[in-house]
């Protein structure tokens, strides 16, 4: 049996580099995958804690998240179309305005 | 038909209210002939019903006075209750008559004399708005909607006044009239308060009933004398008596008709309306009444003593109106009251008339209103002529027109008070008959001294009254005077004249509803306004029996059955007063008009000190207007103003800008700085919870 904190300890590494990740890369679908990694990361102390205590919430809560980030690549990826056909470049630092 | 049949009468105020509120909506967009048919049509139709109403009353179907109409809650507060409900006794429907009477006469008039002017439609929509504040004055059952028509017949006055609004002179004359009425209203308004206070009501008959069973206050002064003198206070920037009579020669600035109907005729006689309608209060301080005696003698024989020496047609006119007004006020406190109503009422009619007639002759020649420049118009001009010269006998008290019966009347009433105020009153008489003859013959005889000029100024409607398809103009069958271009003197259009002769029939014949007893008359008007007066007198008067008359009299009753020998000396005296005013004018401005010159040259400092107004304008300047400018401009607007109130607002938004001038920078655009902003605000909740956790 795998103790809990090794669960907790992987979750967190692999949420701080999605943080970093989000914060360092210019690239906009670089940090869309950092978004994913942060999510996971929370995912996956979600099933540890359910797994540990025996309860179904967790596992009900990690679906839902898989859910809403499914939407969010969707919307996401179609948004990065978007900005790509009008800006002609994925770099988020020359993407600064609202207006063109 | 039912004892008291329901008359409506708060319809009689909204007809003018409607005529207003058409044209002032849709005027615009009506053409002239719309806007004068509405405003004439509404202003008619509530003159047809105060008719219809006196006729039900001399028939005897509305028993008078008749019981207020209710129409609405207005103010139901605890104990204290105001509706709008409206009020018919004798006192009321004579005003009723007289100002939609004469207000109807002068609508005809306007329709002539504003032809030319721009802004007909808002000049109607006012002159309704005004009819519509003075009905709800006068009809009023209590003091409150009074108050409001007070109010009312101020701002429409205001409007009027300043209708010429591109005159700075007139926009000044505007704010003063409104200012100076302000400081009346305030006297006003606390005399409310202070009847609230001790009778809980504001409703008249309340009032009085509960007034009625007070003893008079000889000794001292208690709150009735306080709420007299308060009264008067706004009566006397009302109707223009000293020490707030200032407002009134200014006003002269406003259209002609305007100052026959809102400054003669009907508006400065709200004052006196209303000291007669709260005579019951009035007759139970005595002290009040002497107030307002004195004013009234010193206010008309200040006033006329400067009507003399005004070049000015209108303002000789303005000046003999404010003198006139202190006869009714000098009426009402020798608790004259049906002679100051009387007197009223005759003088709606002449001074109506002698303001119409001067419009009239100012149009003749062009906008001249300096009857030095006049002169000669007689022969020109015979109608308008005719008409003034019926007003000026009527109101200098020649026999037979209607200023002799009622201003005889009120010399008489004077006389049994007292003898002082009678001497002041024939002395007035006599400046009065003096400065209108003089204005007669300044105007309409010698030659002709003006150089009638081509440019028309500001208030010149030209003759075009002619193109007017109105019934006046078709009945008589007298085209008006047209086509002569607008160089020469012309008489005025017929739907201009038409009032012009209506009113002199009734300066004629309107006397004759008052003739006393000595001239073998009954005095019906006295009469007719009785019960009002009389019934509510004080009970107790011993000591009011200082002529040495019989007691009866005192409180406005009968004249006595003897006695006729004194006051048939009484009248002969005024008449005389009248008719040697008429003389002097006739010896120095026809037979000797160089002499005028002379004199004033002679008596130099008088004569300028009453071309000047006795610099009365001046030293009100000096005295309030001059240190309030001051205190207002150095304390309250550099000090508090922009001191305190500016100071903290911009001081405030200065500092906002500031702040945000320095932290907008965060607002850069830069994704990755916001995600940083977020990741550290997400990392200190984060450390706080731990820290609150560990603790």
């Amino acid at each position: 049996m795998v103790p809990l904190s090794y669960y907790l300890v992987l979750s967190a590494i692999l949420f701080a580099c999605g943080v970093t990740g989000f914060l360092i890369k210019r690239n906009i679908i670089t940090i869309f995958m950092s978004i994913e990694l942060m999510l996971n990361g929370v995912n996956l102390s979600f099933v540890a804690f359910a797994a540990k205590w025996h309860q179904l919430s967790g596992h009900v809560f990690v679906f839902f998240v898989m859910v809403v980030a499914a939407a969010e690549a969707a919307v996401g990826l179609a948004i990065i179309i978007a900005l790509f056909r009008t800006r002609e470049t994925l770099n988020i630092d020359q993407v600064n305005l609202l207006k063109l | 038909m039912t004892p008291n049949p329901n008359l409506h009468l708060w319809i009689i105020p909204l007809l003018p209210f409607a005529g207003a509120a058409i044209n002032g909506l849709f005027g615009k967009r009506f053409s002239r002939q719309g806007v004068a048919g509405v405003a004439l049509a509404f202003c008619f139709a509530s003159f047809a019903m105060a008719l219809w109403i006196s006729a039900g009353v001399l028939t005897g179907s509305v028993p008078l006075p008749h019981p207020p109409e209710f129409l609405a809650i207005w103010i139901r507060s605890g104990g204290f209750s105001v509706d709008f409900s409206f009020y018919l006794d004798q006192l009321s429907l004579v005003m009723l008559l007289v100002v939609t009477g004469v207000g109807f006469l002068i609508h005809v008039y306007s329709v002539g004399y504003m032809w030319e002017e721009g802004g007909y439609y808002r000049f109607f929509s006012y002159l309704n708005l005004f009819m519509f504040f003075m009905l709800t004055l006068v009809l009023a059952s209590n003091y409150l909607l009074m108050f409001i028509g007070w109010e009312g017949v101020g701002l429409a006055s205001y409007l009027l006044i300043g209708f010429f609004f591109w005159r700075d002179s007139a926009a000044a004359a505007g704010k003063k009239a409104f200012i100076v009425n302000r400081i009346g209203d305030f006297g006003f308004l606390i005399a409310l308060f202070l009847i609230i206070q001790h009778f809980g009501s504001l409703d008249f008959a309340t009032v009085f009933d509960k007034v009625q069973p007070l003893t008079r206050e000889t000794a001292g002064a208690g709150v009735l004398t306080a709420v007299a003198l308060l009264l008067m206070v706004g009566a006397c920037g009302k109707s223009a008596q000293i020490p707030l009579y200032v407002w009134l020669p200014d006003a002269m600035e406003g259209p002609t008709p305007v100052s026959a109907l809102i400054h003669a005729a009907t508006m400065v006689t709200a004052g006196v309306y209303m000291v007669a309608r709260s005579h019951v209060i009035f007759e139970r301080a005595p002290s009040a009444l002497t107030v307002v005696a004195i004013i009234g003698a010193l206010t008309a024989f200040f006033a006329a003593t400067i009507g003399i020496a005004q070049t000015d047609i209108k303002k000789v006119l303005a000046y003999s109106t404010i003198s006139q007004l202190g006869y009714m006020f000098l009426a009402c406190g020798v608790a004259a009251f049906s002679a100051g109503i009387f007197h009223l009422m005759t003088h709606a009619f002449f001074k109506g008339l002698l303001f119409l007639a001067a419009g009239s002759v100012i149009h003749a020649v062009g906008g001249e209103q300096d009857m030095r420049k006049m002169g000669g118009l007689r022969k020109k001009i015979p109608v308008t002529f005719w008409t003034m010269a019926t007003a000026t006998c009527a109101i200098a008290g020649i026999p037979g027109l209607a200023g002799f019966f009622s201003k005889d009347e009120i010399l008489w009433r004077a006389y049994q008070a007292n003898w002082i105020y009678w001497l002041i009153g024939v002395v007035t008489a006599f400046i009065t008959s003096f400065y209108m003859f003089r204005l007669l013959f300044m105007t309409f005889f010698g030659e002709y001294r003006g150089a009638l000029s081509a440019e028309h100024q500001h208030e010149v409607p030209a003759s075009h009254g002619a193109d007017l398809d109105l019934d006046a103009a078709a009945r008589t069958g007298v085209s008006a005077p047209h086509g002569h271009g607008h160089g020469g003197i012309h008489e005025s259009p017929w739907i201009m004249l038409a009032p012009l002769i209506m009113l002199a029939f009734l300066s004629i014949a309107g006397g004759y509803v008052g003739v006393p007893g000595s001239l073998g008359g009954h005095n019906l008007f006295d009469k007719f306004l009785g019960p009002v007066f009389r019934a509510t007198a004080p009970a107790v008067n011993a000591e009011h029996a200082q002529t040495g008359e019989s007691p009866e009299q005192q409180t406005e009753g009968e004249e006595p059955k003897t006695g006729y020998g004194t006051e048939l000396i009484f009248t002969g005296i005024s008449v005389a007063a009248g008719i040697l005013g008429f003389l002097l004018a006739l010896w120095l401005y026809w037979a000797r008009n160089e002499l005028p010159q002379q004199i004033a040259a002679a008596a130099h400092g008088l004569y300028s000190a009453v071309v000047n107004k006795y610099w009365i304008d001046e030293f009100y300047a000096w005295i309030f207007v001059k240190p309030l400018v001051a205190v207002s401009s150095v304390v309250f607007w550099r000090g508090i103003d922009q001191g305190v109130i500016d100071a903290t607002l911009d001081g405030s938004a200065d500092r906002a800008r500031e702040v945000s001038d320095n932290i907008r920078h965060m607002q850069s655009g830069n994704l990755r700085s916001y995600a940083g902003w977020i990741a550290v605000g997400a990392t200190a909740v984060i450390a706080y919870m731990v820290w609150v956790g560990t603790k």
